[in-house]
């Protein structure tokens, strides 16, 4: 049961970022390539973040109905934020000489946008990915809410049966997952920046 | 939609200011004890060496835990809930304080050894106040996250927009969960557009960015 319960937890967190990448980072180009479209995505991923979590999940439910694909997209909503803004200043941030270069060598703006910016704002971008992905574990508590399963039902179940043992067991669960996502995306990040800077 | 107003208006009122006393008390008792601690661990860099990685891993506890666990201990009191609130907020600002008082330029404590002030003069008068930018960035962060978890206080039946929310997702009625996602929205948007807006100003009347 423990199992099916931490696979369900995975498979929400994996879903959402994977959704929240192929929306957000399109959008953070979006914001870096048009100054128009700048300041309203930027600011609406920021304030689709402040919404509480529960409340925003409650909102989607309204919509979707209850079930995993309500988490997932009200997960994705709330990971936007890292991922468009690193997108947008991963770009931003780029050396402007380099640029410069490439518009010189006379590729396209597609061209450049695709083999020179791009692969130079990876580092950055998945620096934003790792936060997205570190957060969704933690607020993926709140899918037992609105029916969507994972480590909240059993720590929900725990605090409602008051079972230390059993509030304990997901608890530590979550927290171990949290640390492995995190440590392990640091370290291929710390290798991304190393090969960015040599 | 009148009649709702009729029916659940004066409840709607009296969430939004259980839900409110909860954040303010909660984000003021984070910030008291993560001032004191983060100045601590400025002052004793092995103690931050030590403490800053447990700090990281403790705040992968979602807020739930917290509450629950708090729950069990102290029973279903408001104190349950503003306690963990308030371990929860002190995180970021912890963080954030340290961080801040750890980037002031050290030319600038140099010079003001130099102008003959005493460690406590410096700390008040030169490091806290450049500290400033960052400690209110990490306030806002708490006081977001402190709303967003408020919403649990009423998991153990202590009020706060919470309840509508979870009355709401359990009986199906769109209209209670409207009632309390709302509010607690607007409410985390307005506390956060608040400090960016302190922020702003002082940073005008500093001449800092």
């Amino acid at each position: 049961m423990m199992i099916k319960i931490l696979m369900e937890h995975l498979y929400i967190v994996f879903m959402s970022v994977l959704f929240s990448v192929a929306v957000g980072l399109p959008l953070g180009v979006m914001a870096y390539l048009y100054r128009r479209a700048r300041k309203p995505l930027l600011w609406t991923s920021e304030l689709l973040q402040t919404v509480p979590a529960l409340a925003l999940l409650g909102m989607v439910m309204l919509v979707v109905g209850a079930g995993k694909l309500t988490v997932i997209i009200g997960l994705l909503l709330y990971s936007l934020l890292p991922i468009v803004h690193n997108t947008f200043l991963g770009l931003e941030t780029i050396d402007p000489g380099i640029k410069r270069a490439a518009r010189g060598m006379g590729m396209s703006k597609m061209d450049r946008l695709f083999s020179v910016e791009l692969p130079l704002a990876f580092p950055m971008i998945f620096t934003g990915i790792r936060i997205a992905t570190v957060t969704s574990v933690g607020i993926a508590v709140f899918a037992t809410s609105v029916g969507g399963g994972g480590l909240g039902s059993i720590i929900n179940q725990g605090i409602r049966t008051q079972n230390m043992k059993l509030i304990a067991r997901g608890t530590l669960s979550l927290m171990a997952m949290a640390v492995i996502f995190d440590g392990a995306m640091a370290w291929i990040e710390k290798r991304l920046n190393r090969r960015a800077s040599a | 939609m009148m009649s709702f107003f009729q029916m659940y208006g004066q409840k709607i009122l009296t969430a939004i200011g259980v839900h409110f006393l909860y954040v303010l008390v909660s984000v003021s008792a984070g910030f008291v004890v993560a001032l004191i601690l983060g100045i601590l661990l400025s002052r004793v860099p092995g103690l931050a060496r030590l403490a800053l990685p447990v700090i990281s891993i403790f705040q992968t506890v979602p807020g739930v835990v917290f509450i629950g666990i708090l729950f069990l201990y102290i029973g279903m009191k408001p104190a349950t809930v503003i306690v963990a609130l308030a371990i929860y907020a002190m995180f970021p600002i912890l963080k954030n304080i340290y961080v801040g008082l750890l980037e002031v330029d050290r030319n600038l404590i140099e010079a003001a050894k130099g102008c003959g002030m005493s460690p406590i003069e410096r700390l008040l008068e030169v490091e806290l106040p450049l500290a400033v930018p960052s400690i209110i960035g990490g306030l806002r962060m708490a006081t977001v996250y402190t709303v967003s978890w408020a919403v649990l206080a009423s998991m153990i039946g202590l009020g706060g927009l919470g309840e509508f929310i979870y009355i709401g997702i359990a009986t199906n009625n769109n209209a209670l969960i409207v009632a309390g996602a709302v509010p607690a929205a607007v409410m985390a948007i307005t506390l956060s557009l608040l400090i960016d807006w302190a922020k702003w100003r002082r940073a005008g009347k500093t001449g800092q960015q």
